[in-house]
């Protein structure tokens, strides 16, 4: 039986190894090499772009602080997450995003569409103390964020080109101009025709944090939670679609 | 005898030379990446890697005029294995701290957060939580028990003379890399794998060394077969290797600066995270601790594994499903579905292979089990395979998509998690570190087996009240969120839900308090065994050697 024969495997630890990397890979090579057919695993939707130097750097902070540990950016396709956050959650939505930021615990409510539902002015009360203005909720404060320069400013334009590298479709425009870019979002009166021209007229430019001296992280995070979930328009998209379906 | 001597030393000495070819490497990378450094993480970190350089220098020197890198080819290397005991403790209790603290930051958000102390907030804490159970605790109990299960079950010494040092001391600063790095706020943002990029490629050289390190003994071995306990070690190295090294794959912002984005995104980002995430617990939470129950549990009842065939199946079986389970953590995502019910399918199916484990250890006690009554440490062994069991159908359960649709995002999920944690691998890490102290440190028994019998009990109480009181919020959470009212409204805003999250925090972390003073107890336990002390008791072996008694069975 094959119990006989096992014993060659048990007396060359090379074989073993070997039919152990062989035995764990296929799984994996199953699963996961198919994904990267595009053309397959991702939706053809209007409106999808690369975040802009600000809304990067913001979600840059949004990593570094840990926010996917309690929010998930995921609405699943059932009848109270729609009624609750909006439009199930599409692939394309999250395809610049490196790392994903899906996330896997609700302990907050769900951010994949948070972007325009409340004002600047109440994410920055919110993040500075959440329980000034939800006296029930368990969020830690954020307030040294406000008044604090944005950390990456002046490596702006790497970061942009690390994206690049791994494959988001930024533009050597979009490279050079970058740090421009992002003081020109958060300052209303810098000429931001550049910033619209190359991340389209839906960008928001504002002074998101209410300080008009600085650019700040406070600025960076509260333009990226604004973008969120926004930038597809569900209006021209037909769910029901045979190229949609999957 | 003085001329074989010298013929010793005039021999190139490998180990020796790779591990300070290591240490000017990372010596000079670090001064250079010091000098440059764009970011805080990584000008903190170049400073951290040329202490540990200069430290490590230091020690070269001091055990090189002491003799102290000479080693008798004839014994076992058992000195690395009680640091292991040791570092295991101390990394237990802080990760458990750790997460106690986190614990109470949501039962008691006004309390524990302090405005000008950010990098105190949930978001950091929570991966120094996680890492340091997982990781530092976990980790280093997988290196002591494999290098003292390796060189027992193949009568060799440790391969490749002070190159386990090097393995030892290299993975306590990762860990210490990946801590500091996460209160700093240098991470790579996807769960369980945090570390950032030059923190993985240290831990990479590190763990290609203690393959190594592995093998190199399974080679040494006088013994034809490799015992099963080592089967399951080879599967966990090998393949955290593999997971370690496609997840983290990454691109530098630049060579200076600790910030990096991942070569993958959105979804193959998130089914590439979660095939490594759930194999993290596949291979570093159940192969490895397999292993440890394998050799463990038989040297305890003083009995051989109860089936030979079993355990080829179980083996096999275990590692191939494991691999495939990864997407269940995606359900109703923007995954494809094929990718999902695949997902699905094999985790329902991995419940049998996991059985089969629990099983094979289980009835190996079969004509022992008295020895459940006068033996805690075996109680420990034998309570964690209980909940091996338990949380092995739980997680079949949730992976049904229906199941899961419920059960996902809430605190069911950290319940499962910790049945598992808490339940089977700390319980069969405790039963194997009260195990290992007297053989290691030659003494005849542990300080005090009632201490344990008072650790067993407060771990297993606070295990039932974290589990019971995640049950309670995640499946309570869930059905609040899904509520309608007779209007076909929505019953609860989210914050609602929040708030009746209350009680069941309060608990759970009272739940980890009880199981925090249970290992501080085992720490003091330990250290008292490793003194010498014995506490006045009777030993047990008088009850084994009664007459009466043998003859009554």
């Amino acid at each position: 039986m094959i119990f006989k024969h096992h014993g060659i495997i048990e007396r060359n630890s090379l074989i073993m190894l070997v039919c152990i990397l062989i035995v764990v890979s296929i799984g994996g090579i199953v699963q996961i090499a198919p994904l990267f057919r595009i053309e397959q695993t991702i939706e053809k939707v209007e409106g999808v772009r690369p975040y802009t130097p600000l809304e990067l750097a913001g979600r840059g902070i949004y990593v570094r602080e840990g926010c996917y540990v309690c929010h998930s950016q995921m609405i699943r396709p059932l009848r109270d997450e729609i009624e609750r956050y909006g439009h199930y959650s599409l692939a394309a939505e999250s395809m610049y995003d490196h790392p994903f930021q899906w996330g896997s615990k609700r302990t907050g409510p769900d951010l994949a569409r948070v972007g325009g539902k409340y004002s600047d002015a109440w994410h920055v009360q919110h993040l500075i103390n959440p329980r000034a203005v939800v006296p029930e909720s368990i969020m830690p404060p954020y307030a040294f964020l406000e008044g604090r320069e944005i950390g990456i400013k002046d490596d702006i334009d790497k970061h942009i080109l690390a994206n690049v590298r791994v494959g988001v479709p930024y533009s050597q425009a979009d490279i050079d101009f970058a740090k421009a870019d992002l003081m020109a979002q958060a300052d209303p009166n810098e000429d931001s025709t550049g910033l619209l021209a190359r991340y389209g007229n839906k960008v928001t430019v504002r002074d998101f944090d209410g300080d008009p001296t600085k650019v700040t992280e406070m600025d960076a995070l509260v333009a990226y939670l604004q973008v969120l979930g926004t930038m597809v328009d569900f209006k021209t998209y037909e769910p029901e679609k045979a190229q949609n379906l999957r | 005898m003085e001329t074989s001597r010298n013929y010793q030393r005039v021999q190139v000495r490998f180990d020796i030379a790779f591990v300070a070819l290591v240490v000017i490497a990372i010596a000079l990378l670090a001064v250079f990446a010091a000098s440059r450094a764009e970011d805080i993480g990584m000008a903190f970190h170049s400073w951290t890697f040329l202490g540990a350089a200069a430290l490590a220098a230091l020690a070269l020197m001091f055990n090189g005029a002491n003799n102290g890198l000479e080693y008798d080819p004839k014994v076992y290397s058992d000195a690395i294995i009680r640091y292991g005991v040791i570092v295991s403790t101390f990394w237990g209790i802080v990760g458990m701290l750790a997460g106690v603290i986190i614990a109470l930051q949501l039962a008691f958000p006004e309390w524990l957060y302090f405005k000008e102390f950010g990098f105190l907030n949930f978001g950091r804490l929570r991966p120094l939580h996680t890492s340091a159970v997982i990781f530092a605790f976990g980790g280093n109990v997988l290196m002591a028990t494999s290098f003292y299960v390796v060189q027992r079950t193949c009568r060799a010494r440790l391969f490749g003379g002070i190159l386990p040092w090097f393995v030892f001391w290299g993975y306590q600063l990762f860990i210490v890399l990946a801590a500091s790095g996460y209160l700093l706020g240098v991470t790579s943002g996807q769960e369980y794998a945090e570390p950032t990029w030059h923190v993985d490629l240290w831990l990479t050289v590190v763990w290609v060394a203690y393959l190594l390190v592995f093998l190199g003994t399974l080679w040494k071995r006088k013994e034809p077969h490799i015992y099963v306990a080592n089967w399951f070690y080879l599967a966990f190295i090998v393949t955290i290797a593999m997971l370690h090294v496609v997840n983290n794959a990454a691109v530098p912002t630049s060579i200076f600066a600790s910030s990096s984005y991942p070569l993958f995104g959105g979804v193959q980002n998130a089914l590439t995270q979660w095939w490594y995430g759930h194999n993290a617990v596949g291979f570093f939470l159940t192969a490895g601790f397999l292993a440890i129950m394998y050799y463990f549990i038989p040297k305890q009842v003083n009995r051989p594994i109860y089936s030979y065939q079993l355990s080829i199946v179980h083996f096999w079986a275990l590692i191939f499903i494991y691999i495939w389970a990864g997407p269940h953590h995606l359900h109703y995502t923007a995954l494809p579905q094929w990718a999902q019910t695949l997902g699905m399918a094999f985790s329902i199916v991995l419940w049998m292979p996991s059985w089969g484990g629990m099983i094979n250890g289980l009835m190996t006690l079969s004509g022992a089990w008295d020895k459940l009554r006068t033996d805690p440490v075996l109680r420990m062994f034998v309570a964690s395979l209980a909940f091996y069991g338990m949380s092995t159908f739980e997680g079949p359960v949730m992976s049904v998509r229906a199941v899961n649709s419920l059960s996902h995002y809430t605190d069911w999920t950290i319940g499962h998690v910790h049945s598992g944690a808490l339940g089977w691998v700390g319980l069969v890490s405790f039963g194997a570190l009260y195990a290992l102290t007297p053989w290691l440190w030659k003494r005849e028994r542990l300080y005090s087996l009632k201490l344990v019998e008072v650790h067993f009990w407060l771990s297993t109480i606070g295990i039932l009240f974290y589990i019971s009181s995640m049950w309670v919020s995640g499946i309570q959470q869930g059905l609040m969120w899904r509520d309608y009212n007779e209007f076909g409204f929505l019953t609860y805003s989210f914050v609602e839900t929040v708030k009746a999250m209350h009680l069941p925090y309060v608990v759970r972390a009272l739940g980890g308090l009880m199981y925090l003073i249970g290992a501080c107890i085992m720490a003091y336990n330990l250290w008292m065994t490793m003194r010498g002390a014995v506490a006045r008791q009777e030993p047990l072996a008088a009850l084994q050697a009664n007459p009466n008694l043998v003859a009554a069975q």
